[in-house]
């Protein structure tokens, strides 16, 4: 098997308050290889944007700690490399855009200043070469009159506007992988299209391996190769988007699309997940879901099912896999 | 004083059940429970109440401390050098230092609080009434407290309390009640300005609008809603500005337009010792020590009230 | 920007002229007579008085009077004192020294507050944070003129590193103590505002966008962080500027700086209410100015102002 461009394997981060030790990560694998997109799914609080932020190098610590796994771009493991090399992989060849725009983006410089600061900083180019090359990137993710818009500040921006300059930001340096981590939560519905539509259009177009945090299953669908999905700091469910949606072989999967509305069913009742995420400084024992698994048995409160490969190439991490693929 | 064993006791505490119900006062209750449980753990908040405690215990029962008359003095014995028998020294005039320290207690915290005391009254009031009033009050008050805010403050106080030195005679109640009166005009604008913003957030808080719609009235908002939440703030305000009063009276004295003989004060002790610092640094040197003491008690206290009233310190 | 400044310039004229009329008020209004032990022991003639109180009109109304000083003011004219003396000339001779003494003052707590603030933001909870957390309570809870005396007296007359007073003229060099005597307060306050404000700003989102981009450290915190944390700061120091002037009465006192403090007092003592209307009309209008600069800076500092 080929190396995979960007491979997490058995990551575990815990954080230390003086209130106790949160398990926020229990070991979470996956990959993403050029050209393709990952969707990371889950609640919020299940320790996607975590991984996302440890794979980075962003993790906040404290009270963030790894204690466990491995995080390997084309090979090269980053845990424990020097902070230096982790300087050089952020942006250069890992990039990442976040989820507020607003607040990620510095309020008292100018667009094309944020822009141009990398290749400034790092490709030594001029202050006007930089300017020139923002404008560029401002054009490529369709903010019109780029060439005026440069040298606005980022509270002049629209909120789609203002992901569009994240967006040209990270790719200002040609990363090959690009975290997009919740890039159209904070947005409206009409936006969020477009945004998601230039993400993966950008990604088509560049060959980048993406990985996309979300919550939203609807996001996913349209441009997801694989999903994972999440839960209490755990991969649960791993699989190609259309296998995925159309046998779920985890039942925190299952109940997630069932609470989706849905026209065909219009009239029936939606279905919600009864209970709540475990509190992760008390995460019940055997299978993190149980508490709130209509199929939980005698087992699932002993038993903490591993991430099992199931013939058909997907993975889960339930004990009655299995007899969920069997329908 | 931080005894350990207290300290072990308060972490263990489980934390305070969560903020319920919109209603303001509860959710002052809980914001003040919140910050009692997280000031019981701090050091500094317990280190700055113990020296409160024994300063007070000092400024009411003068008499426990020191059997000598502060006032009582006797030329042979000027300035002369702390010894066993008066453990601060003789003033200029021989008066024992130790009992003239601890006498000035009373009166420099009795200037320091009622100082506050007026302050946050006179530019609470103000603030409260431009907060809940808007429109043209607002724009009247807040004009003034600029005008006011615009004066210096030690120039201002020297040109008050020179003005109205004659007019005030040379009582002892008299000459205080003008130094607590100037500190307290001049110093009113910023607890006015505090108060307003606090009164501005509340009236627009959601809860307060609906209350105001079902037909409360003009007092039953003030009382209830937003003088809850214009305490916290305003707390913290009237802590540290009492530390920073018991100062400015010694600077008022140190300057000599401020309490004077017969008020026995760490102020007027520092200012009649000014002359002879060189000769006599003692006579500068225990009250100084005590005023510098009891002023860090104060801010020290302030510091720990407004960071655990300060949800963004959790 | 510039209708902006002229806005907020318009928006001063009611403060400059309710606060210059307060200090009138009180100068010139109360009760005292200012022609007491004006002429040595005994009571000064009737004619004289007369004269005098002809010659500044002081039998008007205080409104008429105040109207009288202020369109001399704006022509740039203090007044006399009861002798004859140019009350603008006294100020010009006491005021750049007074002006050099806060500003020393102001750089030295730019400096040191500034300097520590930051590198206590950076890393809170170690020995410097606290060690600069106690030496600003200690600076904070020494009145001013007890840190001036210890001073003075500690390297001025036991160890002999500079002249317990300070000369005539009074060089920037001479006034590095006395700045610092005078900076002491407003440095703690310096340093606490800017590790609050470092503190809170290093966890915010968009210096986590700049280490993602892979940027230096260095100029994390040297570009994104500390522009924006230096914004409140920034404010704090440029209003401070007035309140440094109108403090330096004590350090004055202290160091025998002949500024603006020994001529507020001697007026005092003279009773010349002239020269103390005139100087604090000018701390008031420096006050002002201080004021109107500072929103100025912070509109150019932080584009999220609008200049309405």
């Amino acid at each position: 098997m080929a190396t995979p461009l960007l491979e997490v394997e058995g990551l575990r981060v815990e954080f230390r308050t003086r209130d106790g030790v949160a398990h926020v990560l229990n070991g979470v694998d996956y990959h993403v290889d050029a050209g393709e997109t990952l969707a990371v799914l889950g609640e919020s609080g299940s320790g996607k944007s975590v991984t996302a932020n440890t794979v980075m190098g962003i993790l906040e610590s404290p009270p963030g700690v790894v204690t466990g796994g491995s995080v390997r771009y084309r090979g090269e493991e980053l845990l424990t490399a020097a902070p230096a090399r982790r300087r050089e992989l952020r942006g250069e060849h890992i990039a990442m855009i976040f989820q507020d725009a607003l607040s990620a983006l510095n309020p008292v410089f100018t667009v094309g200043f944020q822009i141009g600061e990398q290749l400034r900083t790092r490709r030594g180019m001029s202050r006007r070469d930089a300017e020139k090359r923002a404008v560029e990137l401002l054009d490529l993710v369709g903010i019109p009159g780029a060439k005026q818009r440069v040298r606005d500040h980022p509270h002049q921006f629209s909120g789609g506007m203002r992901q569009r300059v994240m967006i040209a930001m990270s790719l200002a340096l040609d990363p090959d992988v690009l975290i997009a981590d919740e890039p159209t939560t904070a947005l409206d519905v009409t936006v969020q299209a477009q945004i998601m539509d230039l993400l993966a259009d950008i990604q088509a177009e560049r060959h980048m391996g993406l990985i996309l945090i979300t919550h939203d299953l609807g996001v996913v669908a349209e441009v997801a190769d694989r999903i994972a999905v999440m839960y209490a700091g755990r991969i649960v469910e791993h699989a190609d988007v259309h296998s995925l949606y159309a046998n779920p072989c985890h039942p925190y999967t299952r109940a997630l699309l069932e609470s989706i509305p849905r026209v065909d069913t219009k009239g029936t009742s939606l279905s919600a997940i009864s209970g709540l995420p475990p509190s992760l400084t008390r995460i019940p024992p055997g299978c993190p879901f149980h508490p709130r698994c209509p199929m939980a048995a005698e087992r699932c409160t002993e038993e903490l099912p591993p991430l099992a490969v199931l013939p058909s190439g997907r993975s889960s991490a339930c004990l009655f896999a299995e007899e969920l693929v069997a329908g | 004083m931080s005894d350990p064993s207290v300290l072990g006791t308060a972490v263990a505490e489980p934390d305070p059940p969560p903020a319920g119900g919109a209603d303001a006062q509860e959710r002052a209750r809980s914001l003040a429970s919140d910050a009692w449980h997280d000031l019981r753990r701090r050091p500094l908040f317990l280190i700055s109440v113990a020296l409160i405690a024994i300063l007070l215990v000092l400024a009411a029962f003068p008499q426990l401390f020191t059997s000598a008359d502060p006032n009582a003095g006797d030329l042979a014995r000027s300035r002369q050098a702390p010894s066993g028998q008066a453990w601060f020294g003789y003033d200029l005039l021989g008066r024992d230092v130790y009992a003239r320290t601890i006498y000035g207690t009373r009166v420099s915290i009795v200037v320091g609080v009622l100082a506050t005391t007026f302050t946050v009254l006179l530019g609470g009031t103000l603030g409260m009434l431009a907060g809940y009033h808007g429109g043209w009050v607002d724009t009247l008050v807040s004009r003034l407290t600029d005008v006011v805010f615009g004066l210096p403050f030690v120039l201002g106080a020297i040109v008050i309390l020179s003005s109205f030195r004659e007019a005030i005679g040379e009582g002892a109640v008299g000459i205080t009640a003008l130094v607590v009166l100037t500190m307290a005009a001049l110093s009113w604008p910023v607890s006015m300005r505090i108060t307003r913003s606090a009164a501005i957030t509340a009236r627009n808080q959601d809860y307060v609008r609906a209350a105001r719609a079902l037909g409360a009235g003009p007092a039953r908002v003030i009382w209830r809603h937003m003088l809850p939440n214009c305490l916290a703030p305003v707390l913290v305000y009237a802590t540290i500005a009492l530390g920073a009063f018991i100062g400015v009276e010694a600077t008022l004295s140190f300057l000599g337009i401020g309490l004077r003989d017969p008020v026995v004060s760490w102020g007027v002790m520092i200012s009649e010792a000014r002359d002879y610092i060189r000769v006599a640094p003692h006579l500068l040197l225990f009250p100084a020590a005590f005023l510098a003491v009891t002023v860090l008690a104060f801010v020290m206290l302030g510091d720990a009230v407004r960071d655990a009233f300060d949800p963004k310190g959790r | 920007m510039g209708r902006y400044i002229l806005r907020r310039l318009l928006q001063l004229v009611p403060v400059f002229i309710g606060t210059t009329f307060l200090i009138y008020l009180l100068v010139w209004a109360l009760p005292g007579d200012p022609f007491a032990g004006k002429c040595g022991e005994r009571a000064c003639p009737d004619a004289y008085i007369t004269r005098m109180r002809e010659e500044f009109h002081l039998d008007e109304n205080v409104v008429v009077q105040y109207l009288r000083y202020l369109g001399n003011l704006l022509q740039g004219d203090f007044g006399q004192t009861f002798s004859g003396t140019s009350v603008g000339e006294l100020i010009a001779a006491a005021y750049p020294v007074t002006l050099r003494l806060a500003i020393v003052a102001l750089l030295i707590e730019a400096l040191i507050g500034v300097l520590a603030g930051v590198l206590t933001g950076l890393r809170s909870g170690g020995f410097l944070d606290n060690l600069v957390l106690v030496s600003t309570l200690f600076l904070i809870s020494i009145p001013v003129f007890v840190t001036g005396y210890v001073l003075q007296t500690v390297l001025g007359l036991r160890l002999g590193l500079i002249s317990p007073t300070v000369s005539a003229d009074a060089g920037f060099g001479e006034l590095i103590v006395p700045g610092f005597v005078l900076a002491s307060l407003s440095m703690a306050y310096v340093a606490r505002l800017t590790r609050t404000s470092i503190a809170e700003n290093r966890r915010s989102d968009y210096v986590r966008t700049a280490v993602a981009k892979g940027l230096e450290p260095r100029r994390v915190v040297g570009v994104h962080l500390l522009r924006n944390s230096l914004i409140p700061v920034v404010t704090f120091l440029g209003v401070d500027l007035g309140s440094l002037m109108s403090g330096a009465i004590v350090t004055e006192g202290i160091f025998n700086i002949r500024g603006i403090g020994g001529l507020v007092f001697r007026s005092i003592a003279l009773r010349e209410g002239a020269t103390v209307t005139g100087v604090v009309v000018l701390l008031v209008i420096v006050y002002l100015l201080m004021n109107l600069l500072v929103d100025v800076v912070y509109a150019v500092l932080d584009p999220r102002i609008r200049y309405v």
